[in-house]
């Protein structure tokens, strides 16, 4: 008489989205699309140069245009104390600049007027005089000796030094290289992109004097964290803040941070006494907002002769633009960059990393990945290919001699991450058989005779996701746990918030069906409500692949304990002692008597109307979870290309993706994720990177130059799946929301190196455009670093 | 409301230009004046309210604004509101009747082909087009068809699914009502 789990919509039903009937109407409610009485418009001036002090700055003929209300710069900010904010990295960030400006498409001023045109209108006619700087747009030019100080602001900054760290065991590491038979050196970049969500970042500042409440709209993943450092940087009470994160248009990381257009939003709605609308262009989104990736890795690889690994080395550069605004846990400097290796038995390792100020936008965020594990991924799987090839080692063969075995969990890695399960090498199998990898190297042989150019490449790994644990994570000091607040009605339905935040990835759905699971109440029967700080319980937000690690096991703690209140209320309506009461999906009976008993909603419905003596009324519950642990998800990707020599254009043939993500709650969704996560993977490696010219031009600053895949040059992707449960997660789930941007570059650059390297080549940089994959053909040679500059 | 179109000309102080242009809206009149600088797009969405109709881009490249003129599909962040005068332009919100939705409103939903939902409207409309013209698209075409218009979530690979779902779909009503 339990209720049929998939029937309701529970766990591991391809429930279909319910935000979706809202999206399909074209009913979403976007910030672009909320509109307040009397609300005005905001528009920002940005710097066209990338370094240079402001001599002066004339705004007088803005203030002329008719219907501009007013016009801020960065002299009215800091009389009010506002013209720098912290970061989420423990530094500061200009908001509109005061002495210089340090970077293309900073913040100088702000007009606000009775509609967008004039407010564009009036930005156009403020002056502004600049006197050059020296430019610094890589990590060799700001460490060179004589650098231009870029945070001359800044007390104790002699140099454009950021951070030296480092991690790990340095003299065991020592150790292994000595004993070592092999020795493979890899050197990379990972290039600056952007995650470029469709919809840019946009803010409706609304400041009621008679209230003093402060209620913002904002295209943020972390509405809670947001009020709290407007709390810290408008100095106003944080009860009196609410922030609102309607429909997000994808975020990726790059709605994490606190921008500028934000805080000017909101003086500027504090002066006028009317909302503000402020909403970025996509040349302002891509040139001023968090970026990601922009790193060197160095590694080194000690080997023996039979392929067993000994140690590595790291050593990253990373360049963090003007500002260090890196989102990511306090504790760790390069995000989590010492996962790498995480699935491999690696005895001993070290890293070091050192961090530098340029010339360039601001960010460091997770793009689509779990602070840097897309780059400590990358390199892995770009020193294992490189690695194997220095042992004359088949590549699958080095990798499964190498991954942690089954019986090997729970397993503390050489950076002292503990992996909890998997099944490694199964997923080896599952993705060698879909692809064809017995009979491939015979394949390639004959292709090559006939002057065609196939290769494969392999890409594992798992990856640290759901920070996180208290002990070890934190931003600003706030500890990463989540939360969540069901409430049954009396009728059975109920509402359900967290404090995570869907950009995409079907909260409302998800959730929903884990209550499903939990309480056997028809996911349809629970609406989940998420983004409004006044409403949600305090939750950290949704980006690391997050939520269903943290916010997901709080959704299924705070179903729990509902379910623990109901057994009394059920054992009070079945007139027995609780213990005599058993549970089975949506119902409660008396053991031995499986006829005798009451559903889920006989107990809600008495929960307010007869409940028994001396228990509190109502059926609801918050909970806040803090994970023991991170989640590990696996996967194994293998990417079949073929390479035109003539052209160096290469076309992916077949992808096979097998995911380990433990328990699916919603397998569509998964996919889902999966899916675009590749695409994500395939753009990076082909097509999408952000560069700068010598005079800190942006190249890449708008969708002509930034290039984004169409549905036109994305492959197809044929997914797998393997299933070992999260052994600390209620529900037994693990993040995947990007895990396939995390493998993917890498299976798709081996396969392209395993192409052609037959010519000697042992490496291109990201990304693999064709050009680049042709004068590697017909050199010989690596293609390095960032792709030349085009000059007009 | 603050709306562009109504605010430049309310506002005695600002002598600005306006004209006044009929346009047929998913099959209603409406008449308005505007600046002859205003986009389509923003007539669409702050004008007339119809919010479904989103913008992505500065540079005619993501398709999120694309509607129907006169059956085609057209970026209407790169048109004029006052090219539009005398023409027929329908968008998303016209897709479903009170009752029920699109074909292929329900093959997006049923093959998962949206996430954030920002590029929907724009691939609902291009899908449209293209159904009109080629009822039995091959995976190919439809990838083409939809090459003018970004997705950051989905991969494309379940929104062509969505759309050879619904064009099935759509092909079988016809069977049915002839
Ligand atoms: S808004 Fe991007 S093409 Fe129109
Ligand atoms: S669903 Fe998010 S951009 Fe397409």
């Amino acid at each position: 008489m339990s209720v049929d789990e998939i029937k309701i919509g529970g766990m591991g039903a391809s429930r279909r989205r319910v935000e979706d009937n809202r999206f399909i109407r074209g009913k979403g409610k976007y910030v672009d699309d909320v509109v307040l009485p009397g609300m005005l418009h905001m528009e920002i001036l940005r710097a066209d140069v990338a370094h240079a002090r402001i001599k002066s700055i004339d705004t007088s003929a803005a203030w002329e245009v008719p219907g501009v209300r007013l016009v801020l710069t960065g002299e009215t900010m800091a009389a009010r104390n506002l013209a720098w904010m912290p970061t989420l990295s423990y530094d500061t960030q200009a908001v509109l600049a005061t002495d210089k400006v340090r970077f293309q498409g900073q913040e100088v001023a702000a007009v606000i007027a009775d509609d967008p045109y004039i407010a564009k209108d009036a930005c156009a006619k403020i002056v502004v005089e600049y006197e050059s700087l020296p430019v610094i747009v890589n990590p060799d030019q700001a460490a060179a000796p004589g650098a231009a100080l870029i945070r001359d602001d800044k007390e104790n900054q002699p140099t454009n030094k950021i951070f030296d760290w480092e991690i790990g065991d340095k003299a065991g590491t020592d150790r292994a290289f000595e004993e070592a038979d092999v020795i493979s050196t890899i050197d990379l970049h990972y290039p600056r992109s952007h995650p470029s969500p469709l919809e840019p970042c946009g803010s409706i500042a609304d400041y009621d004097r008679a209230t003093g409440k402060l209620t913002v709209y904002m295209t943020t993943q972390a509405p809670h964290i947001i009020r709290a450092a407007v709390a810290m940087v408008a100095e106003l009470p944080e009860h009196q803040i609410r922030i609102i994160s309607p429909d997000l248009g994808g975020g990726f990381g790059n709605k994490v941070p606190v921008y500028p257009g934000y805080v000017i939003s909101i003086l500027a709605s504090i002066l006028t006494e009317r909302p503000v609308k402020w909403i970025e262009d996509k040349t302002g989104n891509l040139i001023s907002t968090g970026f990601g990736r922009d790193v060197y890795l160095q590694g080194q690889m000690a080997l023996r002769k039979d392929g067993k690994i000994l140690g590595m080395r790291m050593h990253t550069i990373s360049d963090h633009g003007a500002f260090f605004s890196d989102a990511q846990p306090t504790k760790f400097k390069i995000g989590l960059m010492h996962s790498t290796f995480a699935c491999y038995d690696v005895p001993a390792a070290h890293l070091t990393s050192t961090g530098y100020y340029t010339n360039k936008a601001p960010g460091g965020v997770a793009y689509r990945c779990s602070f840097r594990v897309t780059e400590a991924m990358f390199f892995q799987e770009r020193m294992m290919h490189a690695a194997a090839n220095d042992l004359g080692m088949d590549q699958a063969e080095f990798r499964r001699v190498n991954l942690v075995k089954d019986d090997m969990f729970p397993y503390r890695t050489a950076f002292g991450f503990l992996t909890d399960s998997g099944q490694y090498d199964k997923c080896m199998q599952v993705g060698m058989e879909a692809i064809g990898y017995a009979t491939f190297k015979e394949e390639q042989e004959e292709a090559r005779k006939r002057g065609r150019l196939l290769g494969i490449g392999i890409s594992t790994m798992t990856e640290p996701l759901g920070a996180g644990n208290s002990r070890e994570y934190d931003i600003l000091g706030i500890k990463m746990f989540d939360s969540a607040e069901l409430r049954v009605h009396m009728s059975g339905k109920a509402i359900l918030r967290t404090g995570a935040k869907t950009q995409g990835q079907g909260h409302e759905t998800t959730w929903a069906q884990i209550v499903a699971h939990e309480l056997g109440i028809p996911a349809d029967d629970i609406v989940v409500e998420e983004g409004d700080t006044d409403t949600a319980p305090f939750g950290m937000g949704t980006y690391a692949s997050r939520s269903t690690p943290v916010a997901g096991a709080a959704v299924a703690m705070a179903a729990r304990k509902v379910r623990a209140k109901a057994r009394k209320i059920a054992a009070h309506l079945l007139e027995v002692s609780e213990e005599d009461i058993e549970w089975e999906l949506g119902r409660f009976y008396v053991r031995g008597n499986h006829d005798r008993g009451v559903t889920i909603q006989d107990c809600a419905l008495a929960a307010y109307s007869n409940m028994p003596d001396g228990m509190e009324p109502g059926l609801e519950n918050v909970s806040y979870y803090d994970p023991p642990n991170l989640t590990w998800p696996f996967a194994a990707y293998f990417c079949k290309v073929e390479v035109d020599p003539a052209t160096g254009v290469w076309d992916v043939l077949n992808f096979v993706a097998v995911d380990d993500c433990g328990v699916r709650i919603n397998p569509m969704i998964v996919e889902g994720q999966v899916m675009g996560g590749l695409t994500e993977a395939y753009a990076m490696a082909n097509m999408q990177y952000i560069t700068f010219d010598e005079a800190g031009n942006c190249i890449g600053s708008n969708y002509m130059d930034y290039l984004l895949p169409t549905a036109w040059e994305t492959p197809g992707f044929e997914l797998h799946e393997v299933v070992t449960p999260c052994p600390h997660h209620p529900i037994g789930a693990k993040g995947v929301g990007e895990c396939a941007t995390v493998a993917g570059p890498a299976a798709f650059v081996n396969a392209v190196m395993n192409a052609i390297e037959h010519t000697g080549v042992r490496n291109i940089d990201m990304p693999l455009q064709p050009n680049r994959v042709f004068e590697a053909l017909q050199t010989g040679q690596d293609v390095s670093g960032m792709p030349p500059v085009r000059v007009e | 409301m603050t709306s562009l179109y109504n605010e430049v000309a309310a506002d005695p102080g600002a002598d600005v230009p306006t004209r006044r242009v009929s346009i047929s809206v998913n099959g209603e009149k409406r008449t308005v004046d505007v600046e002859p600088r205003l986009l389509l797009a923003h007539l669409l969405r702050q004008g007339l309210g119809l919010t479904g109709t989103h913008t992505g881009c500065d540079t005619t490249n993501c398709g999120a604004c694309t509607v129907l003129f006169d059956g085609r599909p057209i970026k209407s962040c790169t048109m004029l509101a006052v090219q539009a005068d005398g023409h027929e332009v329908e968008t998303v919100e016209g897709l479903a009747s009170a009752s029920e939705l699109h074909p292929i409103q329900e093959g997006f939903k049923e093959c998962h082909g949206l996430q954030c939902g920002y590029c929907t409207p724009g691939m609902m409309m291009a899908t449209k087009a293209l159904l009109e013209k080629n009822p039995d698209p091959t995976e190919d075409e439809v990838r083409w068809a939809l090459s003018g218009n970004l997705c950051r979530c989905t991969g494309y690979q379940n929104i062509v699914k969505s759309v050879l779902w619904a064009a099935e779909k759509m092909r079988g009503d016809e069977g049915e009502e002839a």
